[in-house]
């Protein structure tokens, strides 16, 4: 029962003119802007210099030779290796105590989501209000536990901006993780868990050899969303720090947004975004080969 | 009292300790991020840090009506709702098509969702000197296409999946029945995707609502965003605290009102589906 066969043009192409106007938005604003992004980043734009002559691979050379490019995307690793392994197990833990019947879990629950839809450099700020050295609560509490004034610089002292970073990264998307994985325990075959249980399997046996293989797939994906999401971290790090100290903590999306519209070397920054690009494209796709992402 | 339900009573107790704890750990930012916007200027530059105002008092907020600051919010508001129609329709659409007609196959589907993964820092940069050259800096209709184009492969990505969950014999009985393939969308597949339709549309409204990025780079004065806005206090002294905290709070208010009517929907929102919630 083909509806192809007898159908007019219109019918034969209906399910064309239903894709069309979505994929003309997002050649206009995806594809077309990565074209002239290639064209810019043979040229030599920068604030000074207007000329649009093709230099060829200036551009792409000095990407190697820039140290602080590398150790932005080394920044971003290193958030990103710290991070999300501490999201994975706090929200995996969280989820573990919210799994069972306990008073007024609806309640906590709905509480503990705010922060996930907390816009991020709203959560910068909140952060930047708490680490304030003098006015903030955190060195405040800190001082109750080491019994005398504290005043540590949080945003400004090079061993305590990461901390600061991390832990509003952690704030905000924990619960993201806590809910996903509670979700993916709770529906988890109670029975197989009961079985192993009644042959004698302690707790923490059952967990690793049934519960975990049981949500490994949504853990897959949940790491996946926000690895992907801390890869181009920008928010919680502006309204923090900037990038700062010196360039301490840019991150690779801070890096570029500094580069073309702070420093408006132009060409240099569209050769900067297709690396970018390439870089998360291949990444994504690997992922995606491997990851079968809803069905 | 069997000792083993004495256990089972300590157990709970414990428990609810832990959620008690972890929960106010979780809500303290947001308690102090909307309290600064209650205290006086003292309050909040008090040394040691006051944990709550004596009294509360809306100057702030009077201050960022008065000053016009709280147009922003109205900002947001309009380029996430026009944004977020204009995204749903021509989503639901294009999902429509992928699901029951596999269009393009499975290449095409993978395509647009990693249209969703490129980073915003890398889309911004050619989009702004392409708006610049069209003149599309700083306008209403630049951030709104902007936000559909951004948000499409998400909600293309979503309805595809609710639309697949959908039994095809319906569709197929209201074609047999005399309708064209275009009623059967609206009429008969629309109002079984109505939950998903709902879940969706949130997320795509609290993304449009929530960027700043994009806000930052395409708009000056005329449409800047509540959350553009907020950077404008950044680095000051004096009051600017209260007014970050205050603006704060008008933007993040109305979304977790959505949210505490939402619960329901959100883990299929925010795993992309993957997670049927």
């Amino acid at each position: 029962m083909r509806s192809g066969q007898r159908g007019t043009f219109r019918e034969r192409n209906f399910k064309y003119l239903l894709v069309g106007p979505a994929i003309f938005v997002l050649l206009l604003i995806g594809v077309f802007p990565l074209v002239y992004l290639l064209m810019v980043s043979f040229q030599g734009i920068t604030m000074t210099e207007t000329s649009t002559d093709f230099i060829g691979f200036a551009n792409y050379r000095q990407l190697f030779s820039d140290a602080r490019l590398w150790q932005a995307l080394l920044h971003t690793v290193i958030i990103t290796a710290i991070a999300l392994p501490i999201e994975l197990v706090l929200g995996l833990a969280m989820a573990q105590l919210f799994l069972d019947r306990l008073p007024g879990r609806a309640i906590f629950i709905a509480l503990l989501v705010l922060p996930v839809v907390v816009s991020p450099i709203v959560s910068g700020a909140t952060w930047a209000l708490l680490f304030n050295h003098r006015f903030g609560p955190i060195n405040q509490i800190i001082g109750w536990f080491m019994g005398r004034e504290t005043i540590l610089l949080w945003t400004i002292n090079p061993n305590l901006v990461y901390p600061a970073i991390i832990t509003a990264e952690i704030w905000q998307w924990t619960p993201f993780m806590f809910l996903l994985l509670l979700a993916a325990l709770g529906s988890v075959d109670r029975s197989q868990i009961e079985a192993a249980a009644i042959d004698g399997a302690g707790w923490w046996r059952t967990f690793f050899r049934i519960v975990l293989p049981a949500i490994a797939p949504v853990m897959t994906v949940a790491v996946l969303i926000r690895g992907l999401d801390l890869f181009r971290l920008f928010d919680i790090v502006w309204a923090l720090t900037q990038g700062g100290p010196g360039t301490m903590t840019e991150t690779i999306s801070v890096f570029t947004y500094i580069k073309g519209f702070r420093q408006f070397e132009t060409s240099y920054t569209a050769a900067v975004a297709l690396l970018v690009i390439v870089l998360l494209s291949t990444l994504v796709m690997y992922l995606l080969r491997r990851v079968e992402l809803a069905r | 009292m069997t000792p083993l339900a004495g256990r089972h009573r300590v157990r709970l107790c414990l428990r609810l300790v832990a959620a008690v704890a972890l929960t106010l750990i979780f809500m303290f930012p947001i308690y102090w991020l909307y309290m600064i916007s209650f205290k006086t200027a003292s309050e909040i530059y008090a040394f040691p840090p006051k944990w709550y105002p004596s009294s509360f008092n809306f100057d702030t907020y009077r201050v960022l009506f008065r000053d016009g600051d709280a147009a922003t919010v109205g900002n947001s508001l309009i380029v996430a709702f026009c944004s977020t129609a204009l995204a749903m329709f021509l989503g639901f659409i294009c999902a429509y098509s992928l699901a029951r007609f596999s269009t393009g196959g499975k290449h095409l589907a993978n395509w647009i969702i990693s249209q969703r993964m490129i980073p915003p820092i890398a889309v911004v940069f050619p989009i702004f000197l392409l708006y610049v050259w069209f003149g599309l800096v700083d306008t209403y209709v630049g951030v709104i296409l902007l936000y559909t184009a951004f948000n499409l492969p998400y909600v293309i990505w979503m309805m595809r999946s609710y639309i697949l969950d959908v039994p095809r014999a319906l569709e197929e009985s209201a074609l047999v029945d005399g309708y064209t393939r275009w009623q059967v969308l609206w009429k008969v597949l629309l109002p079984m995707c109505r939950a998903g339709l709902a879940a969706t549309t949130i997320f795509t409204f609290v993304f449009a609502w929530n960027d700043f990025i994009f806000a930052l780079v395409l708009t000056r004065t005329e449409v800047a965003t509540y959350t553009v806005q907020i950077t404008h206090y950044f680095g000051g002294q004096s009051n600017f605290w209260a007014k970050i905290s205050a603006m704060s709070v008008l933007g993040t208010l109305p979304i977790f009102v959505v949210t505490a009517f939402m619960q329901r929907y959100f883990v299929r929102g925010i795993s992309l589906g993957a997670v049927k919630g």
